[in-house]
């Protein structure tokens, strides 16, 4: 960082609030598992010390959604299931991201057929679809390092006056 | 074990039609629909065949006009380690038959699952709802009938 050696000279150094927020913000991603199926277990590997999600801030995945800002939905998302993905989504506190893991969740994949959404972005914002068949962790670790680019363009005002997400509450559920 | 099957079956219920198959050394049982939970009392509860495992209850579409669809059930008997498959023809214009969950409790959900997929109806099942597809859904989708990919807006998804 070099901070070190701007504090032994002045003690103080000046820039930008939206740059520091912004950093801190993209230093600490916390994500939210949404491990549906198989993509998890390459999620797992990256948790794990051979990846190391830790060396990028994010190694403290929250299992509930109200301290995440990063969804990473991890395999094939049925019409059951999507509303309790987006049930989870609505419960993350903005500013948050989402990740399409695998082939499953960003077109359907191979099952091209009745049960399965085809592409989670039919309800969800997606900011990065990840290719792959299960993903290899490495690519998991790419797309958050896109993820940590695009948060460090973010500016305090894109957040501003958004209109709050309206709560859809499941009847018979 | 096929000669006593059959015997058995004669001298307690000597009234239904039965017809035989074999293949591969797995003997099939065609029935009227009607007769399907005698026979099956009697397959269990007999002291010579107790075929007290139920495996799977599962069903066919022939996509044809007469006797549409075929029922069939897979039981084996631990006793005398064979398994037999009894199979039951089902109209579509009379979707339904009577239900084996009282005697094998384990056939409640595979009877669930293939009316979930085929919409045949089992009369007396304690608990007839759908097993895999969402309560409301109108269709079932193993039929030959159903699109691969489903009929649109017919699943909800949440809003954006």
């Amino acid at each position: 960082m070099g901070l070190e050696a701007k504090l032994t000279q002045d003690g103080f150094f000046t820039t930008t609030l939206d740059a520091l927020i912004a950093w801190s913000r993209k230093s600490s991603v916390w994500p939210m598992p949404m491990g549906i199926s198989c993509c998890a277990i390459e999620m797992m590997a990256v948790g794990g010390p051979r990846y190391d999600i830790a060396r990028f801030g994010s190694e403290v995945m929250r299992f509930t959604p109200r301290q995440c800002d990063l969804m990473i939905v991890a395999g094939t998302v049925t019409y059951k299931m999507s509303h309790v993905v987006k049930k989870i989504y609505d419960q993350m506190p903005d500013p948050k991201w989402v990740i399409a893991m695998g082939a499953c969740t960003s077109t359907g994949g191979m099952y091209r057929s009745y049960p399965v959404v085809q592409g989670i972005d039919q309800f969800l914002p997606v900011d990065i679809y990840l290719a792959g068949c299960p993903p290899r962790p490495d690519n998991l670790l790419n797309a958050l390092i896109q993820i940590q680019e695009k948060i460090g363009r973010t500016k305090g005002r894109d957040f501003q006056n958004k209109p709050l997400p309206q709560l859809n509450v499941i009847q018979n559920n | 074990m096929k000669e006593i099957i059959l015997a058995r079956l004669k001298t307690i219920l000597p009234n239904i039609q039965v017809e035989t198959s074999e293949y591969k050394d797995e003997l099939t049982l065609h029935l009227q629909k009607k007769d399907v939970v005698d026979v099956c009392k009697v397959l269990k509860n007999e002291s010579e065949l107790k075929f007290i495992h139920c495996a799977d209850v599962t069903a066919i579409d022939w996509a044809r006009k007469k006797s549409r669809f075929t029922v069939v059930y897979h039981l084996f008997s631990l006793k005398n380690k064979f398994g037999l498959v009894i199979k039951a023809d089902v109209d579509e214009s009379d979707c339904s038959i009577d239900t084996v969950s009282s005697i094998w409790r384990a056939a409640n959900w595979h009877e669930r699952e293939v009316y979930d997929m085929y919409g045949i109806k089992f009369n007396n099942h304690p608990d007839l709802r759908r097993m895999y597809m969402p309560e409301e859904f109108e269709y079932h989708p193993l039929r030959k009938d159903f699109p691969l990919l489903g009929i649109p807006d017919s699943l909800p998804l949440p809003k954006k």
